[in-house]
Formats: C-alpha cells, structure tokens, sequence
C-alpha cells in the first residue's frame, strides 16, 4: 500500500480550517482534515490526514493516519502511522508501522502490532 | 524496601564518556554510556517490556523499542513542567510549581507498570519542587525489579551545562543532541498566557552521591558509573 498523502489532492474529501464538528465522523473514503474534530473518527479502509492547522480531539480508527497538526486521542491504524515534524500528538498510537519525524511531539504509547505473514 | 545503607554500590571509573566523534548535524555527539549498556542487557533478552522514555521525543528511541517488539511511553517532563498553569507559591512564600497539579497531568500510570524507565538528566534540569515529587510517582509505576537509568552532572560540569536529548544509536552508545531553545508560556497578571522563546533548560542543582542515594531511599538499589565527561550514570532497581 502506498503511504497516504500529507498534502490535500484533488478529488479528495476535505474538512477546511474554519470548519468545527462534534460527534461521530465515518466515512469510506480517505480524509483530509484542517479543521476542528472532536468526538471519533472512524476510516477503517481509508486513511486520515490531519492537516497543519487540523485541531483533533478523538479517538481515530483509519488504515493510515499522518499528522501535521494536534491530535489528542487514541490512535488505531491498521497499517500506518506518520507524525511529521509539526505533529503535537497526545494519547496511545497502535499501528503496524510508524514514521516519527524529527520534531514532532508525542505524549503517550507506542504499540506496534505486527501481523504475521503465513 | 531496603535502606540506602543497604544498597548495592559500585563504581567505574572511565568506563563510560563521550566520544569526539561528530554526529549528524553539527548539534550531535556520541558517547558511551556504561548505564545504558548494562540496561540494554535486559530489553535485548526479554519480550514485551513496558518502556518509559521521559525525554523529549525521540523517533529513533521509539523505533529501537518497537523493532524489539516493546512497548515504548513518551513523555517529555521538562516541556510539561513549562506549562503556564504551574507556577504557585508555597506556604512562605516562596515561587515553586506545583507539583499536585503536575502529577495530576503527567506519569498517570497504573502502580507497577514499566519495566524501565529512561529518566535521563531530568533530575537535573526539574524545578526542584517537582524532583522529590517525580522519584516518588516513578517509584510506584515502576515493577518491583525494575530499572530507571538516570544522569547527573557533578560539580566540574559548571552551571551553564547544556541540556540534552538522547537517542540509543547502540547497545551502550547514545547521540546527544544539544537543546538550544524551548517555547515557555507564563501566565500573566491579566491571566493571559504569555509565551517566548528561551534559550534551553538550565541546569538547576548538582547532587552529589548523598543527595542521589537519598534521592531514591526508597528504590532496592542503586548502582553508579562515573563517566569521563563529568556525568554520573545512575541505574536503580525498584
């Protein structure tokens, strides 16, 4: 699978920097966020970006999830995670797989599952 | 739990101590650290280990701990202890931070929870109100028979030693990276919250062996290793 984009691509579902929702977001499509979420999020298939300006406070639950911007939660990503260097994140991450760049601050766990190939 | 008088100590001398050897960038060093090598033993033997790594973020700390298949809690003290909330003053008087506050907002763990814990030059660079505090919280998540490595400056280090992050680049090798500056917010006589850039953490106190030893009473253990680069590493055992 091809790491999820940090930058919003055309065609892709975005939640701009002035917009603020409460409660359950889901979807099946990959999701970029500059705005303000609290609640859950929930992308089993599809990845999250949380954009420089994205205020997230939720649990997230997505196949990949980068963070540009704060996020205070609990992470669940089925394949990956990446944190770049402006990422404030505060709460467990559990991924398969994890790109910390230097910079980025995390306060909480990190739980790396692996799954094995048979 | 065993008296200071009852610990295990033992020294070595020049075992441990930076090397010249320039990193990349120009901020990082690397150095031997005798501590670290003897705590490696454990995470390179053992499966699963509950990982506390109290500096500031570091990926390459998180990555060394999840290749091993250990779970790894990153929590940076000396950043937390900036928050604008903190600063009270005691019962004379006194500008300290408060450390009720601060427990109640960081090292929220169950009781025996880790397995190690990575405390590095915290103790060090804390505001004292918060040291006596913090020892006494990483005592009670840690398992009984677990370690926390920690470093302190001795007196030849002078008061203006920088303050550091580390990285394990090896099983008893760590790069150093220099902390230049850190965002500090205070909260002003209006209540709004005033935040600058500073030069790096400064170095609060230097311990000496008596102060450590009484520093952790309470741990079984404690064992130091003198460094060529006026850094004690200490390892104590819950």
């Amino acid at each position: 699978m091809s790491a999820p984009s940090s930058a919003p691509a055309s065609g892709l579902a975005q939640i701009g920097k002035s917009v603020f929702i409460k409660g359950e977001l889901s979807g099946s499509e990959d999701l970029y966020l500059d705005g303000q979420v609290e609640g859950s999020i929930a992308l089993k298939g599809n990845s999250l970006t949380v954009g420089p300006n994205g205020q997230v406070k939720a649990s997230v639950e997505a196949k990949g999830v980068v963070v540009q911007g704060k996020l205070e939660g609990n992470v669940q990503a089925s394949d990956r995670v990446e944190l770049r260097k402006s990422a404030v994140v505060t709460g467990d991450i559990s991924t398969q797989r994890i790109s910390i760049e230097e910079g980025a601050y995390l306060k909480g766990k990190v739980d790396i599952h692996r799954t094995d190939i048979k | 739990m065993s008296s200071v008088s009852q610990t295990f100590m033992k020294f070595f001398r020049g075992s441990s101590g930076p090397e010249t050897i320039p990193a990349q960038g120009s901020q990082k060093l690397t150095r031997r650290s005798s501590g670290l090598g003897e705590l490696a033993r454990s995470w390179e033997t053992a499966e699963g280990l509950c990982v506390l790594d109290l500096g500031s973020t570091s990926p390459t700390n998180i990555r060394h701990f999840t290749e091993r298949g250990h779970r790894i809690y990153s929590e940076d003290l000396l950043t937390a202890s900036t928050d604008p909330e903190l600063p009270t003053t005691d019962e004379q008087g006194n500008a300290v931070l408060d450390s009720r506050k601060f427990l109640a907002d960081n090292l929220v763990y169950p009781a025996a929870h880790f397995d190690v814990v990575l405390c590095w030059n915290l103790p060090d660079y804390l505001d004292e109100s918060l040291v006596k505090p913090v020892v006494g919280r990483l005592w009670s998540v840690l398992k009984p028979g677990g370690m926390l490595l920690a470093f302190f400056h001795t007196r030849d280090a002078g008061p203006d030693s920088p303050c550091h992050r580390f990285h394990i680049v090896g099983p008893d090798t760590l790069e150093m990276q220099k902390i230049e500056l850190r965002r500090e917010a205070r909260r002003g006589p209006t209540g709004a919250v005033h935040t600058a850039i500073t030069d790096g953490f400064q170095l609060q106190r230097v311990f000496n062996n008596r102060h450590i030893e009484t520093l952790f009473r309470d741990f079984a253990s404690i064992k130091f290793f003198l460094a060529r680069d006026n850094i004690r590493e200490v390892l104590v055992v819950r």
